[in-house]
């Protein structure tokens, strides 16, 4: 009986829609919090000259208004990889450089009242002129890593060329906004000169470390627990950090619990975006389709402070600057600029969207420019299904796929011929009708090194290598034989309890919901390392990971006490049912019941070699992640998915509407372990994805002013506007991963964008284009060609 | 401070409040019931929405004192004991929620356009979702879950 | 965000509420759907000392059909307006534009009254009652008075209505005649602000256009009547040409501003776009009549 690969409902669901599930703002862990309003900077660029809070602490319910300057008194400004002549800290204190940056915290007995008296704190600013935008950022001087790449030989393959395309992609920011914003309970205890602090936080592991190195805090002296239940995050909540900082400073500094929940205008203004990246593509081309030199020219802009793991946006991809084809020769430079606008970070698809947007745009205009079909020149680009494990000039090691098959199943999906005809008769009526396609490679389980690749290997040399991916998961039996499983996978979402109990259920012969799932992570209790939490699509290849090993100790520890109980050999026994049995007996078996009550009850008659209490704790590290070599190649990320998609639009000639006539995309995330889970992340991510081509961004006016500032105006789709889409999937396991399986909750994030802006090139015989294609720009855009 | 009396979900509560109390943070914080979720407090996503008096609203949207003499029903109350609401039995079926935040108020929103719709239709059900952001699932399942549950009613007599 | 500190009075009747404005107007503001003012509140836009809430008046809450007339209460809600046959019936261009208003759920607690009063320059109903010249029932302590559409909306958010006056009702023009409507209007997503709006109603007689107006919102501060492009359509049948010619001169009509969602350029072009498509469903709407 196997539970894993079942499209199993799942475990989460019924305490969700009961309205039971127990969010941040729904916790009180501690008595008598008070409540926090944070004051923000109204200018993107100031020098902060006073701040006067009498009025606000004589407003009901106050207890203190503490400021930048008091924060900064208890911490230390934030580290990042590279650094930088600004200082990150958790609150401004001399000047501020974004519109929406906390530069005071107003502490009261509740909500109202603190923002009644953060209104009356009077700050005084100097206003600065603000950098707004990537290229006068790089204008400005205000580079703050400038990294030339080269593998091969780029340069004189250009030479080579038949065609050479040069042209200029831009991605916009925007943000995956999850519904539920950030939330901190932090409670500061004298007594033992400790913080303790309930957040939403998703993980990367580091950027505990980074919050515990700014609080001035050994490890021990931090401990973070996050809530059972979290309102999405697709990345942002990885920035709750900061915050984490901020609120267990007042703590401090007050000697009283703390709690800040972030409201959606602190959240859209003040949270976290992806990054604006300005991408010169120059790529040469033969006149068959082959593509044979690749270079870019990035400007990446991270806003107003380098804030950890920035510039991770950059360099996650960097193994797969190739994309899903052979070229060999690749360049790129890579200059990270601050703007005064709020910080980036980690948002679903994560420097994917960027990539190949400027990648898979190259190559359509390159099809259009040489008359070759796009779907002919991907073919005669892709990686061979015989080349797996193959490694990229840059490199990433793909581990397994058959990318032209899976472009395939996407074109036979969509009806890709017939489209075409279609497409050539709407045409003949005026009517302009386009098809795009995108093949994107879906990396997942990032090399905690990759970011070291910002520094030169000069400047790496001096400090300790750093690589890897490491997740830990707890298996324990009661002296009932209850089943708990501990995670530190933070899921915000995804159904990874689900998973784990189907996972688990399999290794020790039971059923899903015999198997008890606790994702809270509470880094005094769980087994987690710096790598641990939600991100880069690593739950089903490490999370999963850590739990089957630590599952296959349980097994193995049950067998042996089992063989001992039943006098036969541990290889003869076998878990199904409830019980540990003889192979190909049917009466010779013992429960695990009775297993586990001898292992907690009478340790006296374990056979040797098997511990008492059957509690085991495992650590999986991702196989191939070395530290960034000598020559810039790293092996960014440890399993590699694909993704193909073909998108048909049809644009509306006096409107500018772009309509998704007809979606599909094929995903290769090798073993699906929960095809109702899969089927949600492919839609999720392609929402996602779609909302980036046609209607978000974060845009902001001449100062600096976010003026996307609520829900009513920055736009997330709705069910009204989500295009239809047909998924499917081929199956080639990965050799790396403890199930075969790979991340894909991005995929499509990364591939939508590109996908529909190519088939609006199409449609309108054009190259350049801007995200999102709104129906006012795409108008711009017919305008004068009709 | 403004008494208010009020049934949620079939009990009945007598409160103080502050005439500024939103009926969000009211059932969230005061009574404790903290399925009505807040994701805006601009009356855009939805997540907060309840039923009050048979109409469903947005509950950030309304203070506390305007429910004064009302029935609330919020998706502490959708369940029939052990039972899921149809609703409810169909967004699981469908794996039409991830996180959950947003679900209380798609199902509160839900529950009130069917009872008071003829056979709706997809289009019409997307249009209804339309004053609900959900940043996981993409809709489609929601949709779906919807559709199939007016299905249902339209069946049965 | 969290509203400010603010007061709150509950009347039950319509002189209860007059009194209770008579006394506050210098900082009160009349609480009905809350659909606009609550957000306000909570982004903390507005500062109003007292909140007057008249979200319990009886008689503000009918939908009355008269002669060639409906009134509507000022309470009367969006979506109950939406579910009138008396609306349907008489007021076909209002309900034409009902369901463009927000949502489903907004719709159940937003007003007409409310509509008007925040006097949206995107909003729908303050577009079709200037396109029918429908009128508003104001009431003080000093009396009752009416206003005509055409003086009520005088800016961005501002009305003739003073701050001690009450909206009681909307009245709404049903002429008899073979009238045609149409409403249209172009967002980015669905229930969203339009980007372009334009309501149409042609009175037809003998094969042409007897009376025609043509209004346009979402381009000034509140919602225009365009009377050159109503007075060229008089006395011509609407056909593709006509329409697309009213098109033209709606679009010259209209000076919109540049904005994050759309340009000054798509707007006016949107406008022509609009125009052209409310005019041939309006002109279609009177053959239906007609049949």
């Amino acid at each position: 009986m196997s539970w894993v690969g079942k499209p199993l409902e799942r475990i989460e669901d019924e305490t969700l829609l009961r309205g039971r599930g127990r969010f941040i703002d729904d916790l009180n862990p501690v008595p008598g919090a008070y409540h926090a309003a944070v004051v923000r900077s109204p200018y993107a660029a100031a020098h902060l000259t006073s701040i006067d809070a009498s009025a606000a602490l004589a407003s009901p319910g106050v207890l203190a208004v503490v400021t930048g300057q008091q924060v900064a008194e208890l911490t230390k400004p934030f580290h990042a990889v590279i650094d930088t002549p600004v200082a990150f800290r958790a609150a401004a204190v001399e000047e501020v450089r974004y519109a929406g940056e906390p530069v005071a915290v107003v502490v009261a007995r509740d909500r109202y009242l603190a923002e009644d008296a953060a209104e009356m704190v009077a700050v005084e600013y100097e206003p600065a002129a603000p950098v707004l935008t990537p290229l006068d950022a790089v204008a400005a001087g205000a580079i703050v890593s400038d990294r030339s790449f080269v593998y091969g030989d780029p340069l004189g393959k250009l030479e080579e060329a038949d065609l050479v395309v040069t042209e200029s992609f831009t991605f916009p920011r925007w943000t995956g906004t999850p519904v539920e914003g950030f939330g901190v309970i932090a409670d500061w205890s004298a007594a033992d000169d400790a913080l303790t602090v309930w957040t939403n936080f998703q993980g990367p592991f580091t950027l505990y470390m980074a919050a515990a190195a700014a609080l001035g805090l050994p490890r021990s002296k931090l401990r973070l627990i996050t809530p059972p239940d979290s309102g999405g995050s697709f990345g942002i909540k990885a920035a709750v950090y900061t915050y984490v900082v901020l609120m267990g400073a007042v703590s401090r500094h007050l000697g009283v619990p703390v709690r800040w929940i972030e409201d959606r205008l602190e959240h859209l203004a003040a949270s976290a975006a992806s990054t604006e990246r300005v991408t010169e593509v120059t790529a040469g081309f033969t006149n068959d389709g082959k593509l044979i030199s690749l270079g870019y020219d990035v400007v990446e802009d991270v806003g107003a402070y380098l804030r950890a793991p920035e510039p991770a946006t950059l360099y996650r991809m960097h193994g797969s600057l190739s994309g899903a084809y052979t070229v060999q020769d690749v360049s790129a430079r890579n200059r990270v600029v601050l703007t005064n606008r709020c910080p980036t970070g980690l948002n679903r698809g994560f420097g994917g969207p960027q990539l190949y947007f400027a990648l898979e745009g190259t190559m359509a205009i390159a099809a259009a420019r040489l008359g070759i079909d796009p779907v002919d020149l991907a073919h005669r680009n892709l990686v061979a299904a015989g080349e797996f494990p193959y490694t990229t000039p840059t490199g990433a090691i793909y581990d397994s796929g058959d990318y032209a098959v899976c472009l395939d199943d996407a074109l036979a999906t969509v009806g890709y011929a017939e489209h075409r005809r279609r497409q050539a008769a709407a045409r003949a009526d005026g009517r302009l009708v386009g098809i795009g396609i995108a093949c994107v490679v879906e990396p997942s389980v990032s090399n905690m090194g990759y970011i070291s690749l910002a520094e030169t290997a000069q400047e790496r040399s001096g400090g300790l290598p750093k690589s890897g991916n490491t997740e830990g998961a707890t298996i324990s039996m009661s002296p009932g034989g209850g089943v708990v499983v501990q995670i530190s996978t933070t899921p915000q979402g995804q159904g990874h309890r689900t998973v784990v109990s189907q996972v688990v259920a399999d290794q020790l012969g039971l059923e899903p919901g015999d198997i008890e799932v606790v994702s809270v992570l509470d880094t005094h209790v769980n087994a987690w390392s710096i790598a641990s939490g939600n991100y880069s699509s690593r739950f089903s290849a490490m999370g999963v990971a850590a739990v089957q090993q630590a599952a296959e100790e349980l097994t193995a520890a049950i067998k042996q006490i089992a063989a001992h109980e039943l006098e036969c050999a541990v290889l003869d026994v076998e878990l199904r049912d409830g019980k540990a049995a003889v192979v190909g007996q049917q009466d010779a078996a013992v429960s695990l019941r009775r297993i586990a009550g001898k292992a907690h009850w009478n340790p006296e008659a374990l056979p040797d070699g098997v511990a008492p209490g059957l509690r085991f704790t495992s650590f999986v590290s991702a196989p191939g992640l070395e530290p960034a070599a000598s020559d810039d190649t790293i092996a960014s990320s440890a399993v590699h998915g694909f993704v193909a998609d073909v998108a048909v639009v049809e644009v509306d000639r006096e409107t500018g509407a772009v309509t998704v006539l007809d979606y599909a995309t094929t995903h290769d995330a090798g073993t699906l372990l929960n095809p109702r889970l899969v089927e949600g992340q492919v839609r999720g991510g392609f929402a996602h994805g779609a909302g980036v081509a046609l209607m978000e961004r974060l845009a902001y006016d001449e100062d600096g002013n976010l003026i996307t500032a609520s829900f009513m105006d920055y736009l997330c789709m709705t069910a009204s506007e989500v295009p239809p889409l047909r998924s499917s999937h081929i199956e080639t396991p990965s050799p790396f991963t403890a199930l075969g399986a790979k991340g894909l909750g991005e995929g499509n994030t990364m591939s939508a964008p590109v996908t529909i802006a190519n088939a609006v090139r199409d449609a309108l015989g054009i190259e350049r284009l801007e995200l999102p294609l709104t129906p006012s720009r795409v108008w711009e855009l017919i305008e004068p060609l009709s | 401070m403004i008494e208010v009396s009020v049934t949620v979900n079939g009990r009945a509560y007598e409160e103080a409040v502050a005439p500024r109390l939103l009926l969000s943070d009211f059932l969230r914080h005061t009574l404790g019931l903290t399925g009505t979720h807040v994701g805006c407090e601009h009356g855009v996503c939805g997540s907060c929405t309840v039923i009050v008096d048979d109409r469903s609203v947005r509950s950030c949207l309304m203070l506390a004192a305007q429910v004064d003499g009302a029935e609330v029903r919020t998706v502490e109350g959708l369940a029939d004991g052990d039972e899921l609401h149809p609703l409810q039995a169909a967004f699981r079926r469908n794996h039409a929620l991830q996180c959950g935040f947003c679900t209380p108020g798609i199902l509160m929103a839900s529950v009130d356009f069917l009872e008071r719709s003829d056979s709706p239709g997809r289009r019409q059900i997307a249009e209804m979702l339309s004053g609900h952001l959900c940043r996981c699932t993409g809709y489609e399942p929601i949709v779906e879950s919807i559709h199939a549950v007016a299905l249902q009613e339209g069946q049965s007599p | 965000m969290k509203p400010p500190v603010v007061d709150y009075l509950c009347p039950e009747t319509v002189a209860e509420a007059v009194d209770l404005l008579g006394e506050h107007a210098d900082g009160a503001k009349v609480l009905a759907g809350g659909q606009s003012l609550m957000p306000l509140l909570n982004m903390r836009f507005a500062y109003p000392t007292v909140l007057i809430d008249i979200n319990r008046l009886e008689e503000t809450a009918a939908i009355e059909p008269g002669d060639e007339v409906v009134v509507i209460g000022a309470t009367v809600r969006q979506g109950d307006a939406d579910q009138s046959r008396t609306v349907h019936a008489m007021v076909p261009l209002l309900a034409q534009a009902l369901p463009h208003i927000g949502h489903f759920v907004t719709r159940n607690r937003g007003t007409i009254g409310g509509s008007v009063v925040h006097a949206d320059p995107r909003g729908e109903v303050p577009l079709v009652m200037v396109t029918l010249g429908g009128r508003a029932t104001v009431v003080s302590t000093s009396g009752t008075r009416t206003i005509e559409a055409d003086d009520l909306f005088l800016s961005h958010y501002t009305t003739s209505i003073a701050d001690d006056e009450l909206l009681l009702d909307t009245i709404w023009p049903a002429p008899g005649g073979l009238w045609g409507y149409a409403f249209r209007e172009f967002s980015q997503r669905h229930g969203d602000y339009a980007l372009g709006m334009v309501a149409c109603a042609l009175r037809r007689e003998d094969g042409v256009a007897k009376q025609a107006t043509v209004a346009v919102g979402a381009v000034a501060g509140h919602p225009v009547v365009l009377d050159e492009v109503g007075a060229a359509l008089v006395g011509e049948p609407i056909d593709e040409r006509a329409a697309a010619e009213a098109g033209r001169l709606a679009a010259a009509a209209v000076d919109p501003s540049s904005d994050l969602h759309a340009s000054a350029r798509y707007r006016r072009h949107l406008v022509g776009l609009l125009t052209e498509s409310a005019l041939l469903a309006a002109w279609a709407d009177t053959e239906r009549e007609e049949a």
